[in-house]
């Protein structure tokens, strides 16, 4: 299986997040790396030593934009000036395929820079769908739209968020950015099954899966990208990859950021999954 | 509830100041108690409240405001101190909420902001806005556009009646305090202590430490960007006066009137000053064709 529509048919393999702290490695050792995910929005400006390294970047490696802003379920239409410039990241990128959050985050053009949980209705299912739509299709690249983290549920929500997430993904033909991560820091946030999540996912339109690590508090915990990945994620991410088939996967680490290899061999943990799936394909195939 | 309501209710409660220990406000702007404006569309769970469950987003929303301003003002933090510069990134955050998709531009009215509020500012408020303005310039000029420059042929065929533009990462300020050298000082060591925290260190503070003593004397500033790197170079005011009427759109002719007006400097000197200006921005780069596009600056005062 050499990926779906929703990832332009790539099989990129393992990536990792690009990150400032990594830049003097990066440059100096030129590691062997899949591929890197940038976000979107730190590039998003007009000059400067940003771009440049972007460039570099570009010249020697694969790169997929992540996004956080644009907020697929905020009731108020994106800023037009956040559309054009991230057209012009695409087309200087020729990012495969462009992810952003199932969320909100802003209204009445106030930006929170949160990615906060939708409730799930047939309401909130239109506007989101009306929004990746519009954005997919000015962008003329395949968007998945990714699963968040979180804290608070609502009582007006009629469905589950995996319900949600379908419901969403088939309307708006588009692509998933599932992350196992969150379905499991949501699971115990919200008391519900994480394997029930995964197992209802529309496998066929997963596009990228993220990894990530978190924090425990004492009565919830947080989505902060701060730790390894813990083994029950990892159990989410096997039984991801045996529903979906190899898919372009991306370790998150944003906070206490760790040297260049640390985080690349915490990311590498994906290989054994990959490749055990790949063989069972193969096998069954033959 | 529709989307759209609660959209507006939950933007309201999460952009709500947190209490001195860092809690949700038990009591809504409008005094209805956060207890059951958080019933009213939060669900609880087994271990956690209404409130609780939407406290831990209003609690991130400030963490995530105030480390991103601190950020990008951290010699401002310095001068007025850690607690005040909490206090006055609330109270500015409050009034000036982010209306940008990206966190870069959050600081944007900050030192015009704090220049209106001399209550945020401390004893040393004329400082603390000359050091906004600085590190505001910063980010403008770190990732502002870099035009084509005008070639030494294109300098050398203007005129009078010229329009000609300044690149767009060149910020121009007015100021009360020589305060660039504290700015670039306060800069090196946070970058110095960040380093020496290693990559997993996590933005910290910087230590308290003794300013030196400043004393007022005007500055004109430039903050422009050459190669990957900005740099800040004083001017006298009659080119700071010339450049900033250049960026309104004024003709060279004009500019020059501009630059000159109530300048001490004697009739017989200026047009050796003036090819040395010519000189340094024709090597800088600073100078481009005009466009219609070429607005004032954004932030920084240019108007004496």
């Amino acid at each position: 299986m050499a990926g779906n529509r929703f990832n332009g048919y790539q099989d990129l393999g393992i990536g990792i997040g690009l990150r400032i702290p990594h830049y003097r490695h990066i440059f100096d050792k030129k590691p062997v790396v899949d591929w890197f995910e940038i976000i979107s929005e730190n590039f998003m400006i007009d000059a400067g030593r940003p771009l440049k390294v972007l460039d570099e970047i570009l010249e020697r490696y694969r790169v997929v934009q992540h996004g956080v802003s644009m907020y697929f379920g905020s009731v108020t239409a994106p800023d037009p000036e956040h559309l054009r410039r991230l057209k012009q990241l695409v087309r200087r990128t020729k990012t495969p395929w462009l992810s952003d959050h199932l969320c909100w985050g802003s209204v009445d053009g106030t930006y929170t820079h949160d990615l906060l949980p939708l409730p799930y209705t047939w309401e909130a299912v239109e506007r989101t769908v009306e929004r990746v739509r519009m954005v997919q299709d000015f962008l003329e690249i395949p968007v998945a739209v990714e699963n968040v983290s979180s804290y608070a549920a609502f009582s007006g929500s009629e469905m589950t968020e995996w319900e949600f997430l379908n419901e969403v993904v088939e309307r708006a033909d588009c692509g998933i950015l599932l992350d196992v991560n969150n379905i499991y820091v949501s699971s115990v946030n919200h008391e519900f099954d994480p394997m029930v999540y995964v197992n209802a996912v529309a496998a066929h339109r997963v596009a990228q899966i993220h990894i990530a690590g978190h924090s425990n508090y004492e009565k919830y915990i947080l989505d902060t990208h701060d730790h390894p990945v813990i083994d029950p994620v990892w159990d989410l991410y096997a039984r991801a990859i045996e529903r979906c088939g190899p898919t372009p996967t991306l370790l998150e680490w944003d906070d206490r950021i760790p040297g260049f290899d640390e985080v690349h061999a915490e990311a590498k943990k994906a290989e054994r999954y990959l490749t055990r799936q790949t063989v069972q394909l193969a096998e069954a195939a033959r | 509830m529709n989307l759209e309501t609660l959209q507006r209710a939950m933007a309201a409660a999460v952009m709500m100041p947190l209490t001195a220990d860092d809690a949700m406000a038990q009591t809504a702007p409008d005094g209805r108690a956060m207890e059951a404006v958080a019933g009213s569309f939060i669900a609880p769970n087994s271990r956690l409240t209404a409130f609780e469950r939407l406290e831990i987003y209003n609690r991130q929303y400030w963490f995530r405001m105030l480390g991103a301003l601190a950020e990008d003002f951290p010699a401002l933090q310095a001068v007025v101190g850690a607690r005040a510069f909490e206090a006055l990134s609330v109270a500015y955050l409050t009034e000036h909420p982010s209306r940008s998709f990206t966190l870069r531009n959050l600081g944007s009215k900050l030192a015009d902001w704090l220049a209106a509020h001399p209550e945020r500012g401390g004893r040393r408020h004329g400082l603390a806005v000359d050091v906004a303005r600085i590190e505001w310039a910063f980010v403008e000029a770190f990732d502002q556009e870099a035009l084509t420059p005008l070639t030494l042929d294109e300098v050398a065929a203007l005129s009078g009646d010229s329009r000609i533009g300044l690149q767009p990462h060149v910020q121009l300020m007015a100021l009360e305090h020589p305060a660039d050298d504290l700015v670039l000082g306060l800069h090196d060591r946070q970058k110095r202590e960040a380093s020496e925290a290693g990559v997993r260190g996590e933005a910290v503070p910087m230590e308290p430490m003794r300013l030196p003593r400043l004393r007022r004397r005007a500055t004109w500033l430039a903050a422009h960007r050459v190669e990957m790197s900005v740099y800040y170079r004083r001017m006298e005011p009659e080119e700071y006066r010339t450049l900033s009427a250049l960026r309104r759109g004024l003709t060279l002719g004009a500019a020059l009137e501009a630059g000159f007006e109530g300048s001490k400097l004697a009739e017989g000197r200026r047009p050796k000053k003036v090819r040395e200006w010519f000189a340094t921005w024709a090597e800088l780069g600073w100078l481009c064709r005009a466009s219609s596009e070429e607005q004032p600056q954004r932030t920084g005062r240019e108007d004496e």
